[in-house]
């Protein structure tokens, strides 16, 4: 807190650097900020391998900003320079492939970090009491990431940079009465243009960004404000020591900046392999068809979006249209994001973690988790993948078989949040521990 | 904890079954043909060099690579007086990007399409679908250059190197089942007039000028791959220090 009153402030350390730092502690809140969230603040000893990736979500993010910002210096976001600007800055700018290879990987990487961040929130039931708000600004983060990947896209200017974003913005077409409307204010145009291009500019390199780091302010607010949770899901400041310190919390720093740089380390050496070994990842971090300018007489033969977005993609193609109109897979695919904001609100466990849970809670989160990886790989495939189902069957003859599973998988990614506030509570859960397992 | 690490299996199964499938490289629909392997080597400077001779006598007449530089070709083993005197048009400069000299409107009229610029034409395609389709080639009196490819179907572009190649023919050499118990022919290529290189030789040839193609699409993959070798060696030796430095400091920690 910041000393309203005249009272000496004792110098964290000797020397001219300790006066330094009493003179603007007098201030500004530096040592009680470093305090409160770092040296200070007690996390559960016993994290383990899926609480490496929220800092290595931080760690993209600011990677991202300052590949971004290089970027910036020598792209054009003009329809007829942009594509040719990448490639020189691929070819003519000094260390510049390397710049645009770090920021391509890192759209790609922050959002494997950040599925995986998600998944520990829900194995270890982060998002119940009192962890609700932190969980809600997770999952606008989330959103705003998914917004910020789909600017981002068109920069490019590639085939699939064109086409996807048409694609997408065709989706909002199909909303009913005011879609074709909303289409064109957000395109700018008729068409996918120079106006678009310049808009999507406009929102990916600075109004989302903004957004985005107010966010994880709040997001790391809210987290330190309430405590971070574990993987035994118990809250550690029900047992403290005569200090007033948990009795199984340990300071932040230095044992878990310690720690997560280790995270770091290893996680760096799996972003170079792909950065400096296949940047393109096999086609599904930079696609081939972005490797041509973007030509709006042209349709690729094969339009799929990049990997992160293809679970949800695969669900609104699983949805039939209904009286000439795309708008239902439209609204289950917004429905499949926005049902991870009530979360907090359908578990009526007594438990947290998953390590107590019962086996009906274990079973569907298994079959969400498999519904979810499958679902992103039917995204990026055409529906013809599998083949057809024989013409004589009821109901299901001659549908694409890929389709049916979408559409069964669809409906498993929604049961696991519709399903949730009754399999919660009949479930046989075991005793949590009084203290963590470490 | 038993029960987590079963969860905890069945998650690392399905994650690693989804990876299995993901592993399918997802350059789909671009060729329903068996491709051949190109037998690319980046460090082969001789080959690329031929390769850019190759490109810039025979593709440059109607394709641009509006990307390249002539002067990035000192990347491949070549000095500036070499390039000069060998690739380029006396009226280019050094630092031009490879333009062609076909007036995009006549190109039009002669192919119904402007020929791509070939700059990234390896990022797009891939090697193996460059090398078979150069080799592909059959004469096809119902298309309009005469010409037919057997991995790019009823493609614009006529044989141009078929002076070396020869001419090939599509021909029915037997028949096998296919779809539906139907029986469908098998159909091979085979060279009908001789050219001016034999079939080893043209290979050859292709092979320099696909080599070249992948080089540039990418100009920078040799220095990546071996700056990812150092990379890779510095981050090891850094794991090793930070998990000591862990180790240690977690060593209170009971």
């Amino acid at each position: 807190m910041a000393n309203t009153t005249k009272q000496a402030i004792a110098p964290p350390i000797g020397g001219p650097l300790g006066k330094a730092i009493v003179w603007v502690d007098e201030r500004f809140p530096l040592m009680a900020t470093w305090k409160g969230h770092l040296s200070e603040y007690y996390a559960p000893k016993n994290f383990n391998f899926w609480y490496y990736f929220g800092s290595l979500a931080m760690l993209v993010l600011v990677m991202q900003i300052v590949t971004g910002i290089f970027l910036t210096m020598n792209y054009k976001p003009d329809a007829k320079l942009a594509f040719a600007s990448v490639e020189y800055i691929m070819r003519d700018v000094t260390g510049g492939w390397l710049i645009r290879y770090l920021h391509s990987t890192g759209a790609s990487m922050f959002f494997l970090v950040v599925y995986l961040h998600m998944m520990r929130g829900l194995m270890y039931g982060s998002y119940r009491k009192p962890r609700e708000l932190l969980w809600i600004f997770g999952c606008m983060i989330y959103l705003c990431l998914m917004a910020e990947a789909f600017f981002g896209y068109l920069l490019p200017w590639g085939q699939m940079s064109y086409w996807g974003a048409q694609v997408i913005i065709n989706l909002f077409a199909a909303i009913p009465f005011v879609g074709e409307d909303l289409s064109v204010w957000i395109r700018g145009d008729f068409n996918i243009s120079d106006a678009t291009l310049n808009r999507f500019f406009a929102f990916h390199v600075i109004a989302i960004p903004l957004v985005l780091l107010g966010l994880v302010a709040a997001h790391l607010v809210a987290l330190h404000e309430v405590g971070s949770n574990n993987p035994d899901g118990i809250e550690i400041k029900k047992n403290l020591s005569a200090d007033g310190t948990p009795k199984d919390g340990i300071p932040f720093h230095p044992y878990y900046t310690v720690k997560d740089i280790v995270g770091v380390v290893v996680f760096l050496a799996v972003f170079s392999a792909i950065v400096f070994f296949a940047p393109e990842m096999g086609g599904y971090f930079l696609e081939a068809p972005n490797f041509v300018p973007a030509d709006p007489l042209q349709t690729p033969a094969h339009i799929a979006p990049v990997w992160y977005f293809t679970p949800f993609y695969a669900m609104l193609r699983a949805v039939p249209s209904m009286f000439g109109s795309q708008f239902p897979g439209v609204a289950v695919m917004g429905a499949a994001t926005l049902i991870l904001f009530v979360l907090p609100w359908l578990d009526r466990g007594k438990v947290k973690s998953v390590r107590y849970r019962g086996p009906i809670y274990k079973a569907f989160l298994t079959a969400f988790v498999i519904s979810f990886v499958i679902l992103g790989y039917l995204g990026v495939v055409p529906t013809t993948v599998w083949g057809q189902l024989p013409k004589g069957l009821p109901l299901i003859g001659a549908m694409d078989l890929a389709t049916l599973v979408a559409r069964v998988l669809t409906l498993v990614y929604f049961l696991f949040f519709i399903l949730m506030p009754w399999y919660t509570k009949v479930d046989k859960e075991l005793p949590e521990p009084e203290r963590v397992n470490y | 904890m038993k029960t987590n690490r079963t969860l905890f299996r069945a998650l690392l199964a399905s994650s690693l079954s989804a990876l299995v499938i993901l592993s399918t490289p997802a350059r789909a629909n671009v060729a329903e043909v068996a491709l051949d392997r190109a037998p690319i080597n980046l460090n082969d400077q001789a080959s690329l060099q031929r390769g850019a001779k190759n490109f810039i006598n025979y593709c440059l007449n109607c394709h641009n690579a509006a990307y390249m530089r002539y002067s990035a070709l000192t990347q491949i083993g070549l000095n500036e007086q070499q390039i000069r005197d060998n690739l380029m048009f006396t009226t280019d400069k050094f630092g031009d990007t490879m333009v062609s000299a076909l007036d995009p409107k006549d190109a039009k009229e002669w192919f119904g399409a402007q020929p791509p610029d070939l700059t990234l034409v390896a990022r797009v395609r891939g090697a193996d679908w460059l090398y078979s389709f150069l080799r592909s080639f059959h004469r096809d009196d119902a298309a309009p250059s005469g010409w037919n490819n057997v991995v790019f179907k009823n493609v614009a572009m006529p044989n141009v190197l078929h002076d070396l190649q020869g001419t090939q023919v599509l021909t029915k050499v037997g028949e096998k089942p296919g779809h539906g118990g139907q029986m469908e022919p098998v159909m091979k290529l085979a060279v009908d007039r001789a050219g001016t290189m034999s079939a080893a030789e043209y290979d050859r040839f292709v092979a320099d000028l696909v080599n070249y193609l992948t080089y540039m699409g990418e100009p920078v993959r040799a220095q990546r791959t071996q700056l990812g070798i150092i990379v890779l060696f510095f981050l090891t030796i850094a794991f090793f220090i930070t998990l000591w430095l862990k180790h240690e400091y977690w060593k209170d920690v009971k």
